[in-house]
């Protein structure tokens, strides 16, 4: 039975808190680092912004290879609920979008923008939503996705999705409690900066409208807790809770169990107990984004450890390598045999790779330790202690979810609630035998996740399989039915018109004699060519006309190219007196009319100005001419037979390249 | 008389019943009838479904129904040993190393298509099992990366040789977290 509200309010009018269990005290180490000013230091030259850098999906790349950029401009557009945008960190060019070693445990390359800086740090234009509380949610929300912003506690879910939320929030837990030893960006920055977190906690009350604000942070940060204890002085609904310093107190689901003594379900969400948390860091940006309108682009990244020179807080724009604080900060190799940056705590955090791994939204803390400050990994046998299941804040059992993890007994280890584990760090801590706890559940994590994932894939390859299947059976059917059907409709038609098929055979054969025939006609009577339409058309049917046609047409071409020849011939051989009507014998013969109506069609064809010559001299001068003449005609004859005999070739040729050419 | 009407009594009682739980179990098979041999929808289950035809038979399902008939359950490569040891355990039969006819277990691959060579011949479409290709006669054919099983089946019919199998890289999500693997690069 989970706590009512009321109760909740009175036990902490008594300035009375709950307990998580286990937990370890390690050494704090915090003021290595936190006894100066946040500083900000010189732009990198090149800046590597991750493209992806929370929980969700990547936004849509809206920018190319070799463009300007000013500070603050959208590198990628929000496509999707889960998918938050990125912003160039300062102006400069885009020299790259590439793969690029990643702010992850693995250094696999992911998807980076590089960006080289201009130096002038000059800003886009910023569009503030000052009077916030007179939008719509969905515009403050709009805009906080916008500004890119994601949980900067660590895991990086999108802020505008935990902003609103489905159920009623009694309380609103502002998480200030940096309970990781070293790191001291959220206590800097609720040192120098508590007005304007205080600015985003109201803006995610407008949003969230809460019962009760709880601003939770560790005993061992007093001006943190005195800086927003002013800061919120004038609202009866925030309330600065002090918690008392243990490791991890910082942890969701620990910090909810110490103020209100409510467990969020496993697999579940806090809302579901009534509960929401956002971290100081990300309450900053939403401020921010909302009054100043400015995306997140920098955020506090402490860099400390003994191998740093002057440990300390830093504003650090989003996409700088790891090697740019490092220079800053200086680094010095004295203490460590070999190089080791952690990202992020000594208990949660990880080894980077490179010295180019870039600072993303979620970093809070660059580590470098001397080798005696961190234990070597030096891993013996579990003696059985069970030392590991007295400090784990999630009432786990350690040591049975390390003889799964380890033995591959994955679903053994998910009997044992191993996805219930934070992976704090705190069983690994206190063992005795050194050994590594949370890797193997890590390696545990991911084998499940994956095996879960590789199921997912060969249910779908199942179901597509399946799919396919059926649809070829089907496909298979439709055709044997229409292959049934034709042949039922064939057998149908011979059965009901025998002759129709006799009939369709001789049609077939008077088509095959007639082309024959008009083939024939082309090979051995060009003369008459003309007339083979005409003949056709009355002896053979539409069919058969329809394929001299072309032969027709083709021919009718080869006959103006013979006519155009035989002119030509005609002009060269005759001589000029006789030339009228040689012209004309020559157009007639063309004209493919017979020999023995040539000597009429000298005169019946002439034009009348040649009648009129004829006329007066025909009945004189024929008798005398009529021998020369006849030569004359001769020649010309043949070499109008010889342009015709050419026609001819070329027709042939032309119709074999028709035949072969499908229409 | 008494007696006899004793015997008639039980046997007339032992009757009824028998005949009541007679139409009971009657009813209860119709209506609860299995509509499928379950053993055979489980040992799909554990099956790769990559539908590379391996074993011998034409697909994932072919193959569980012959397990279930008595067929060995080392015949699958894809799945390996994991498989195997599922496919023992949910059997209560010895697991046995793969079987080497075969084939050999391999990395994951997924099939990839150069895409400038490709012909559009539509032959490796009508190969894949899973209709993981995309094309249509005469234009280029692409894979859906997330739907191909690996399987293979594509690669012989293509008549260019333009399709490669590659081998699935391992990205931020899919890594196991195979720490000693990162190699450690020299800072400073």
């Amino acid at each position: 039975m989970q706590n009512s509200f009321e109760d909740i309010i009175e036990k902490l009018d008594n300035h009375e808190l709950w307990d998580f269990p286990g937990g370890v005290f390690p050494a704090e180490r915090k003021t290595l680092s936190n006894q100066t000013p946040i500083v900000r230091a010189a732009i990198p030259k090149h800046l590597y912004v991750t493209v992806k850098q929370h929980i969700g999906v990547e936004g849509q790349i809206i920018v190319d290879v070799g463009q300007k950029v000013l500070k603050g401009q959208a590198l990628t557009k929000s496509m999707n609920p889960f998918a938050v945008p990125i912003h160039a960190p300062t102006s400069g060019e885009i020299t790259a979008i590439h793969k690029h070693v990643s702010a992850h445990p693995s250094g696999l390359p992911e998807l980076t923008i590089e960006i080289s800086s201009d130096q002038e740090d000059k800003w886009t234009k910023l569009y503030p939503l000052i009077d916030y509380q007179n939008q719509p949610k969905i515009q403050v929300l709009t805009a906080i996705c916008d500004a890119g912003i994601s949980g900067m506690g660590g895991a990086g879910f999108p802020t505008h999705i935990k902003s609103s939320p489905k159920k009623d929030v009694d309380f609103l837990i502002i998480n200030g409690i940096e309970c990781e030893p070293y790191i001291t960006s959220d206590d800097r920055l609720m040192r120098e900066h508590a007005w304007q977190i205080r600015q985003g906690i109201d803006v995610l009350y407008h949003l969230l409208q809460p019962k009760h604000v709880l601003i939770a942070i560790e005993n061992n940060k007093p001006e943190a807790i005195e800086a927003l204890q002013v800061a919120c002085r004038e609202n009866a609904n925030y309330r600065v809770c002090i918690v008392p310093t243990k490791y991890p107190a910082g942890g969701e689901k620990q910090l909810i169990q110490v103020l209100t003594n409510r467990e969020v379900p496993a697999q579940g969400l806090p809302v579901d107990v009534g509960v929401i948390m956002h971290n100081v860091g990300t309450c900053f940006a939403i401020a921010d984004a909302v009054f100043s309108g400015k995306p997140l682009i920098e955020r506090v990244v402490t860099v400390t450890g003994e191998s740093i020179e002057n440990p300390g807080n830093m504003w650090t724009l989003i996409g700088s390598p790891v090697a740019h604080l490092l220079t800053h900060y200086e680094y010095k190799q004295t203490g460590q045999k070999r190089p080791n940056i952690i990202m992020g705590g000594p208990m949660m955090g990880f080894s980077v790779t490179s010295d180019l791994v870039p600072v993303v939204k979620t970093t809070n803390c660059i580590l470098v330790p001397t080798d005696n400050e961190i234990a070597d990994n030096n891993e013996q046998s579990c003696i059985r202690c069970s030392a590991c299941a007295d400090v784990c804040p999630a009432s786990l059992l350690p040591q049975q979810l390390f003889w799964h993890s380890k033995a591959k007994e994955l679903d053994k280890a998910q009997e044992y609630n191993l996805f219930d584990c934070i992976e704090c760090g705190a069983c690994a801590y206190v063992c005795p035998s050194e050994i590594p706890l949370v890797h193997y559940y890590r390696i545990a994590k991911s084998e499940i996740r994956l095996e879960q994932e590789d199921k997912q894939k060969s249910d779908k390859a199942r179901v597509r399989f399946e799919k396919r299947e059926a649809r070829l059976i089907a496909e298979q059917q439709i055709r044997d039915e229409k292959h049934r059907l034709a042949a039922e409709a064939r057998r149908h038609a011979m059965k009901s018109n025998g002759n129709t098929a006799k009939d369709k055979i001789a049609a077939a054969i008077a088509r095959a004699k007639a082309k024959k025939q008009s083939t024939n006609i082309v090979d051995e009577k060009p003369i008459e060519l003309a007339e083979v339409p005409l003949a056709n058309k009355s002896e053979q049917d539409a069919e058969a006309d329809a394929s001299t046609k072309v032969s027709s047409s083709n021919q009718r071409v080869q006959a103006a190219i013979a006519r155009a020849k035989a002119k030509k011939a005609a002009a060269e051989v005759i001589i000029a007196p006789i030339g009228m009507k040689v012209d004309l014998d020559a157009d007639d013969l063309t004209e493919n009319k017979c020999k023995t109506k040539q000597q009429n069609n000298v005169v019946l064809n002439s034009s009348p100005a040649a009648k009129v010559n004829s006329t007066e001299s025909n009945i004189a001068v024929e008798p005398t001419e009529t021998e020369e003449q006849q030569i004359d005609m001769k020649k010309h004859r043949i070499a109008a037979a010889v342009a015709k005999a050419k026609a001819k070739k070329i027709a042939k040729i032309e119709a074999t390249i028709k035949e072969n050419k499908p229409s | 008389m008494s007696l006899s009407f004793a015997v008639l009594t039980a046997l007339l009682a032992i009757g009824l019943l028998a005949l009541v739980f007679g139409v009971v179990l009657g009813f209860a098979a119709v209506k609860f009838k299995v509509e499928s041999d379950p053993l055979v929808e489980q040992i799909d289950q554990i099956l790769p479904q990559t539908q590379c035809g391996q074993c011998g038979y034409p697909g994932c399902k072919p193959y569980a129904e012959a397990i279930a008939n008595g067929d060995e359950i080392n015949k699958c490569p894809p799945g390996g040993d994991v498989t195997i040891k599922k496919l023992a355990d949910l059997m209560g039969v010895e697991p046995k190393s793969l079987d080497a006819a075969h084939g050999q277990e391999d990395i994951k691959k997924v099939a990839y298509i150069r895409e400038d060579e490709c012909i559009g011949c539509t032959k490796c479409i009508q190969a894949c099992p899973v209709d993981a290709i995309l094309g249509a006669a005469k234009q280029m054919h692409t894979v859906i990366v997330d739907e191909c099983t690996g399987c293979d089946l594509c690669v012989d019919p293509c008549p260019v040789d333009c399709i490669d199998m590659l081998p699935v890289t391992n990205n931020t999500s899919t890594w196991r977290w195979n720490i000693d693997a990162i190699p450690i690069k020299q800072v400073g």
